[in-house]
């Protein structure tokens, strides 16, 4: 195959090159080998992704039709600045955790399973970027099946170290697909009067329709299906427990990556393919999405200052942060989406970053990491906690971190939208993060009571250097958030240009 | 000249990080670790100079490293305040460093190459936020100097200290994020920049109704300000060892919020746009109250360090209200009282150290009688609490008159009955230490032991306070610069 063909074919790679090697992973019993396979298979996405960001930096979107069959009858993948932004960002962040899995996943699962821990390793990060490219309503419905079920067996491998992943796997399977199901009922509804699945089809015919009652049906089951997938408050119950108890590996992937790709999808349904009907849309913005996400914010950040369980505290301050992300699209200017783009990225290499400094104090303690497990761990892991500490002062938004970006764009768009009420809620939530933070930074540097529990091996740098790309990214895009936030500002640009 | 301008600037800013950096490699050998301290304060003063000259000279010594936002350049500019605050900021640190040391040692302190570390990065944060090249900038290094702090606030480790670290934070970072952060982010959304220019940059794109609002969120959201009632982080804060008190609880720190402030009304708002819309007339009463109020409280500790903690506060309230009077005359009063302020108060936090140091005293009742014992601190007590009540020939008194002619320029007697109230009772809080010492039988003996490195840096920066009454012309000529432009 040619250059010329392998880069024409770029939108298929990023999703078809892990796909197709999920199953030669599963078929190797060796777990190194395995790894091997998923490292190909992340990285080729990475590769992929790396070059379709390149294509659409000069501002062109191209349309890539699988097997060559023209949409709307086949199945269509968009490239455009949004979807080149958030497929990048995931295959990125999932590169890193793969590199990290190559000693965290064999020592929390049973050994013999590698190969098909992989496999649905590969499964999961294949499908995430599939829910991303493709530009059939229908198709995205498959995609979200692959990638759920693909997850819930990654969460369920934790039960090697602890049997309470089973049940959150199996509330994560229950509730996961109550999402899914509404989200493909409203597409049935959608595709009852409008005939088409292909996205830029329907958002030409949704304003065509008469039947406006049919349309705000769809809508409704669409968007509250994509809100169960994206962990928006209230319906992020599944995500507390499925990040606590997955594997350590598979916690930092899917904190970084599975619901970043879901909000991703409510951006293109409320801003892309619903673009015609303004009225409908601005209602669940205004009335369903900006409350909801303020309320997560608030529900996110209090939980976790009385979690004591890293982990869970870890993914109440997720379901935090997706509010943040949540909001910023809630503003619905294009600033405010830009703001949401812009956290996606950040958020990923912060949160991605955290667990994977969590992974290794696992690894180091081989027990649960709660607060007072992790008593003086700064002096005696001094290089994991360092790359930890950056990551959180990111994530409370201290200056010269990713994070303070985010806030700054973020209460930007608020001050531009005259929405002074929700920015003062935003940052008041902001600076009672810095609680929780704390908590955790000030036991990393105290004296034990009695003697320091003892680890399990050293600080390798198999565990700390992924850990330490991400710190690395985090200081990088605080000083010089440049190209984040001018690809931010394309795909929201991109995404509003759909209104006007 | 062996340095340009952009050079001198970025030695400045760097050099103290570099100290920071190198410590922990320093500390091999503890003498090393120690002179790097020192030496860094050297360098950074002779780098402050040079852009002080500049600056008079009519240069902007400027050098940007990245564009943060659209047109907010992550990069830094001198303004002529700037110059002056980043001239105390690196020349204080000459002699709190070596008192450190002394300090550090003499009370067998732990940690001591963290706190160095620490001491250092916070330097840094100053320096950078003394020549930010505009408001954001300068949030950012307010923020990390806040962050940078903690360890030294927490350094004992103790739960006493582990609470005061918590709420210093809690009240510096809550009040930044929530009133300073938006704050900078309206201007910019407004103004569609954010840059200091001399006259201000909001007249005829902020509404006279909104500027008070504004202005308060500004106030209020600079914590290190210590107006009340955000102040109580600044007592809690004393846990800390003495050099941090010292540097930074007297001048790093708490100037950084007073400095701050003063930009943002001469830079951003601009003397003229306040005088204009009276939006800073409710902080002259905000700041006459906290003058007097926390005057009150001096009057009743019995701790030095607690009295001299809230004599700052008071004090602190000197250089807003400068800023608010919004006369030409006050401001570049407010701009000289950041000099004469720090380096009186540095003198006092330094006596407070080495009485504790040499004689394990703290509280001001247990002082009686131990003046002859040790006369060198007491007499550098003495002069520095002159200058801080304004009595000739130390330096305070300049900054006093001037504040006092520009209330006058503005027709506030108010204001001149509360400065001249605020002077009786700092002659009775801060002599009152020295008049017990001398005047009054021992209650305690105690043993002395000699440190020389906590005694001459206090003596030092006394005979500076004297100096600085007579040669007080640059420090003046940088102010008048400050609101010419």
């Amino acid at each position: 195959m040619s250059l010329a063909a392998i880069i024409a074919n770029l939108p298929a790679l990023v999703v078809v090159v892990p796909l197709l090697l999920a199953p030669v992973a599963a078929l190797i019993p060796v777990s190194g080998a395995a790894w091997v396979i998923a490292v190909i298979g992340t990285g080729g996405a990475l590769i992929s992704a790396w070059l379709l960001q390149g294509a659409v930096t000069g501002g062109v979107s191209f349309s890539y039709h699988l097997g060559s069959w023209p949409p709307p009858w086949g199945i269509e993948f968009v490239v455009d600045a949004a979807s080149a932004l958030t497929v990048l960002i995931m295959a990125a962040l999932s590169f890193v955790a793969t590199l990290f899995a190559r000693r965290a996943l064999p020592a929390e699962i049973n050994e013999r399973d590698a190969g098909k821990a992989y496999s649905a390793w590969l499964l999961a990060s294949g499908g995430l970027a599939g829910l991303v490219m493709t530009g059939d309503a229908f198709n995205l419905f498959v995609f979200l099946e692959i990638s759920a079920l693909s997850s819930i067996i990654l969460i369920a491998l934790g039960a090697g170290t602890d049997r309470r992943a089973l049940v959150a796997a199996y509330n994560y399977l229950i509730i996961g697909a109550v999402g899914a199901t509404f989200y493909v009922i409203g597409v049935g509804f959608i595709y009852a009067v409008t005939g088409t699945l292909n996205m830029a089809d329907l958002a030409e015919r949704i304003p065509q329709v008469q039947q406006d009652t049919v349309i705000i049906v769809g809508f409704g089951f669409m968007v509250a299906g994509i809100l169960v997938k994206a962990a928006v408050f209230p319906v992020h119950i599944w995500l507390p427990a499925a990040y606590a108890f997955a594997p350590s590996a598979v916690s930092a992937m899917l904190a970084a990556i599975a619901t970043k790709a879901a909000l991703y999808i409510l951006a293109r349904i409320l801003f892309t393919v619903f673009a015609g009907v303004p009225d409908v849309t601005a209602l669940a913005l205004e009335w369903v999405l900006v409350p909801l996400a303020i309320a997560g914010i608030f529900t996110g950040t209090i939980l976790a200052i009385y979690e004591n369980d890293i982990k869970k505290l870890l993914a109440f301050s997720s379901v935090a942060q997706i509010g943040y992300i949540a909001l910023a699209f809630g503003i619905a200017s294009s600033a405010g989406i830009a703001a949401g783009f812009i956290h996606i990225g950040n958020h990923a290499i912060i949160k991605g970053g955290m667990f994977l400094a969590v992974g290794g104090y696992f690894l180091a303690l081989r027990s649960r990491v709660s607060l007072s497990a992790m008593t003086g761990l700064g002096r005696r892991m001094p290089i994991t906690t360092t790359g930890f500490l950056i990551c959180g002062l990111s994530l409370i938004g201290l200056p010269l971190t990713a994070g303070f970006i985010s806030k700054l764009y973020l209460v930007r768009a608020l001050i531009a939208e005259d929405m002074i009420l929700v920015m003062i809620l935003v940052l008041v939530s902001s600076a009672l993060s810095v609680a929780y933070l704390w908590k955790i930074v000030e036991i990393l540097w105290q004296r034990p009571e009695g003697d320091d529990v003892p680890l399990h091996g050293d600080e390798t740098p198999a565990l700390y250097l992924p850990l330490w790309i991400l710190a690395i990214a985090n200081l990088w895009l605080g000083v010089a958030p440049a190209p984040l936030v001018d690809a931010a500002n394309r795909a929201a640009m991109h995404l509003v240009g759909g209104i006007s | 000249m062996f340095m340009s301008p952009e050079t001198a600037l970025l030695t400045g800013i760097f050099a103290p990080l570099v100290v920071a950096l190198l410590t922990p490699f320093l500390a091999v050998r503890n003498n090393w670790r120690d002179v790097a301290g020192p030496i860094g304060g050297v360098i950074t003063f002779i780098a402050a100079l040079h852009v002080a000259n500049d600056v008079l000279a009519g240069g902007t010594p400027s050098w940007t490293a990245a564009e943060i936002a659209p047109g907010i350049e992550l990069g830094f500019s001198v303004t002529a305040l700037g110059a002056i605050f980043g001239l105390v900021a690196s020349g204080l640190w000459v002699l709190a460093a070596i008192y450190s040391v002394g300090y550090m040692r003499g009370n067998h302190e732990k940690h001591q190459t963290r706190f160095a570390a620490f001491y250092a990065v916070a330097v840094h944060a100053a320096m950078a936020i003394a020549w930010s090249g505009n408001l954001l900038v300068l949030f950012i290094f307010y923020e990390i100097l806040t962050f940078s702090t903690f360890p030294l606030v927490a350094h004992k480790e103790s739960k006493a200290a582990r609470d005061a670290g918590r709420l210093y934070l809690s009240i510096l970072v809550g009040t930044s994020v929530v009133l300073l952060l938006p704050a900078v982010i309206y201007v910019w959304v407004m103004t569609g920049r954010l840059d200091f220019i001399p006259g201000g940059i909001l007249a005829g794109t902020i509404s006279p109704e909104v500027a008070p609002w504004l202005l308060a969120a500004f106030a209020f959201g600079v914590g290190k300000a210590a107006i009340m009632p955000l102040h109580r982080w600044l007592p809690a804060a004393m846990v800390a060892p003495t050099p941090v008190s010292a540097l930074l609880h007297a001048v790093a720190v708490v100037k950084a919020g007073v400095f701050t402030l003063l930009m943002v009304a001469v830079y951003i708002f601009g003397i003229d746009y306040l005088a204009d819309t009276g939006a800073s007339v409710w902080l002259v009463w905000a700041t006459c109250f906290t003058i007097l109020a926390s005057s009150c409280v001096a009057i009743t500790k019995d701790d030095l360090k607690a009295r001299l903690a809230y004599s700052t506060i008071s004090q602190l309230s000197y250089v807003v209200l400068g800023a608010a009077i919004a006369t030409k005359m006050a401001a570049e009063g407010a701009a000289v009282h950041i000099v004469m302020h720090a380096v009186g108060k540095i003198t006092l936090f330094f006596v407070a150290g080495a009485i504790y140091v040499q004689a394990h005293i703290t509280k001001i009742s247990q002082l009686d009688g131990q003046g002859p014992e040790m006369k060198l601190v007491f007499a550098a007590f003495f002069i520095g609490a002159f200058s801080i009540i304004g009595i000739p020939p130390a330096g305070g008194s300049w900054s006093k008159f001037m504040l006092m002619v520009g209330a006058a320029d503005a027709g506030m007697v108010m204001v001149l009955i509360v400065l001249g109230i605020s002077s009786l009772m700092n002659i009775y809080y801060l002599l009152d230490p020295v008049a017990r010492a001398f005047f009054k039988p021992k209650v305690k003996e105690v043993k002395i032991t000699w440190h020389p490195l906590t005694v001459w840096p206090p003596v030092a920066t006394a005979v500076l306070c004297i100096a600085l009454f007579f040669f007080a012309d640059p420090i003046v000529g940088l102010a008048q610069a400050m609101v010419t432009g």
